[in-house]
């Protein structure tokens, strides 16, 4: 089954990544993480996302389409990355959830990817 | 009130919800049921007795409140079962015994049918934290990593299974305890959480419920004096457990073994484990825990004479693989050999184990990042791959300052 890992991280952690002096530490931790994963030929896709403060989104209202700066969720916490694995079941997909080398007050949100659309 | 004091009540409360559990379940056959009558009872205890004491009479006080419970389910699963004595009935022989003083600790019969050969291995210790301590389904699915919704089902899959396919609480005969035994020890220790503080550096504590394992090992013992391995588990559980203060440092960093300050180890605990692993030794029956546990043992040696055996541990080790060729075992036996003889030998028996075996196992790669480090090779991959299998903050800290150091 495919399992998409969604990486949330916090305001600091998000500022960490972007600090000179911090961000060989982070990625000290976690292009490791990300190595173990592919070793083990479980990656399907993946991919890291620039901070909260980056994004544009539409809102759709009653009244038509509303675009604003920054992200859709009004959150401390925001979507960092994700990674799309297969693995066998979500026992699995939580012991490498658990292995996310993230700061305190983050952490990882585990979904089951949806099957593809039935064929008509 | 004292931590110490808390907890002393709070076991008392589970000792007598599993007892309890353990009587009703074992007459009605239905343990959810026993479960689901008790669980305001023992709700309540867990929130009172702390304030009010422990009653005189414990297991009559939880009969007494959860009586409505009772005959509500008692009469909502009646339409199950003409066979077996209902819950009701069951409930009033308890309630008699428990006000005479003599309510019997059965609870051995139920450890027994939690790792029963028909349920699935990967339950058993969930079924037996849950059924016999009486912990939720939430805590348990966080200690084992698995969600709490599917840890609810599994349980209660489980339990639907044990009443369904009629499995007894008899206790084993003879000729069948030894594997039955060895099944609810091996459930007992996946509950403490195996080998978690390895020889170089490897192995955290990912996972368990330490003091909650430690606490079904003390249960056990008084129920099978002739078992030497029930002993060789609960020492082996008690020198682990003794060291717990010294595997941290202030800042909460990861200290191994080999590292940590002797003046930190619980003698007491450390003096109990002796006690128990040399009483094991008297029945000249060797087994797997007692291996485990005497190679702890050599470790705490170290704070009296400030010296590790490792010929000794390694030996131990070679006795360990024979009986119980686990991965953990394999490891731990060439880091021992590593320290007696010399890098390379332990090197050799690193790579004898089978690489599909290891892909994912952190103490592994943690071993194998050491022993190239101390050999002179290129150690960076392995320290990348132990470090990306992390799941423990503090160790990933010690193994990438590691790293970083060569």
């Amino acid at each position: 089954m495919q399992y998409a890992l969604l990486f949330q991280q916090t305001p600091e952690e998000f500022a960490d990544r972007r600090d000179p002096g911090k961000a060989a530490a982070f990625w000290a931790a976690f292009m490791p993480y990300m190595t173990a994963l592919k070793q083990a030929g479980l990656v399907v896709a993946g991919a890291g996302l620039e901070p909260p403060a980056t994004a544009t989104s539409i809102r759709i209202g009653g009244n038509g389409r509303q675009v604003q700066d920054g992200p859709f969720a009004d959150t401390k916490e925001q979507l960092a990355g994700f990674f799309i694995i297969e693995v066998p079941n979500l026992d699995t997909a939580l012991e490498w959830a658990s292995r996310y080398p993230g700061g305190v007050g983050g952490g990882v949100e585990v979904r089951p990817v949806a099957p593809p659309k039935p064929q008509q | 009130m004292s931590t110490d004091t808390r907890r002393a009540v709070e076991r008392a409360a589970r000792d007598s919800y599993g007892r309890l559990v353990t009587f009703l379940a074992a007459r009605s056959r239905d343990i959810a049921a026993a479960e689901d009558a008790l669980a305001d009872a023992f709700r309540a205890a867990l929130e009172t007795w702390p304030r009010d004491g422990v009653p005189d009479r414990p297991e009559a006080w939880l009969l007494t409140a959860a009586r409505r419970r009772l005959i509500d389910r008692a009469r909502h699963f009646q339409v199950r079962a003409e066979a077996v004595p209902d819950l009701r009935l069951a409930a009033e022989e308890a309630q008699h015994l428990a006000e005479a003083g003599r309510f019997p600790d059965e609870r051995l019969r139920l450890l027994f049918v939690c790792a029963h050969p028909a349920i699935d291995p990967a339950i058993h210790t969930p079924l037996m934290l849950q059924t016999v301590l009486g912990l939720d389904a939430a805590r348990i699915a966080s200690a084992f990593l698995v969600s709490p919704a599917a840890m609810g089902q599994r349980l209660s899959r489980a339990k639907v299974k044990i009443r369904d396919a009629g499995i007894g609480f008899e206790l084993p005969e003879a000729k069948e305890l030894p594997p039955r035994l060895d099944a609810v020890l091996q459930a007992v220790y996946a509950a403490y959480g195996s080998g978690w503080d390895d020889v170089a550096g490897a192995d955290p504590r990912r996972k368990g419920l330490a003091m909650e394992a430690i606490d079904l090992g003390r249960m056990l013992r008084p129920m099978l004096p002739a078992e030497p391995e029930v002993e060789g588990l609960l020492a082996l559980m008690l020198y682990c457990e003794a060291r717990r203060e010294a595997r941290r440092g202030p800042a909460g960093d990861f200290i191994p073994l080999s590292e940590q300050d002797t003046a930190r180890w619980s003698k007491p605990m450390i003096a109990e484990a002796e006690r128990i692993l040399s009483a094991a030794a008297q029945d000249r029956r060797m087994g797997r825990f007692q291996l485990e546990a005497a190679i702890q043992s050599v470790h705490t040696q170290r704070a009296r004479n400030g010296q590790t055996d490792w010929e000794v541990i390694a030996l131990l080790y070679e006795g360990l693989v024979r009986l119980a060729p686990t991965i953990g075992a394999r490891v731990g036996q060439a880091a021992a050999v590593a320290e007696a003889r010399d890098a390379a030998t332990g090197w050799d028996l690193l790579q004898a184990i089978p690489a599909e075996a290891v892909a994912s196992y952190q103490p592994y790669w943690a071993l194998a990042a050491h022993l190239l480090r101390r050999l002179g090779q290129p150690a960076g991959m392995a320290y990348d791959r132990a470090i990306g299998l992390c799941e423990d903050p503090a160790m990933r800290a010690f193994l990438l300052r590691r790293a970083a150091d060569g």
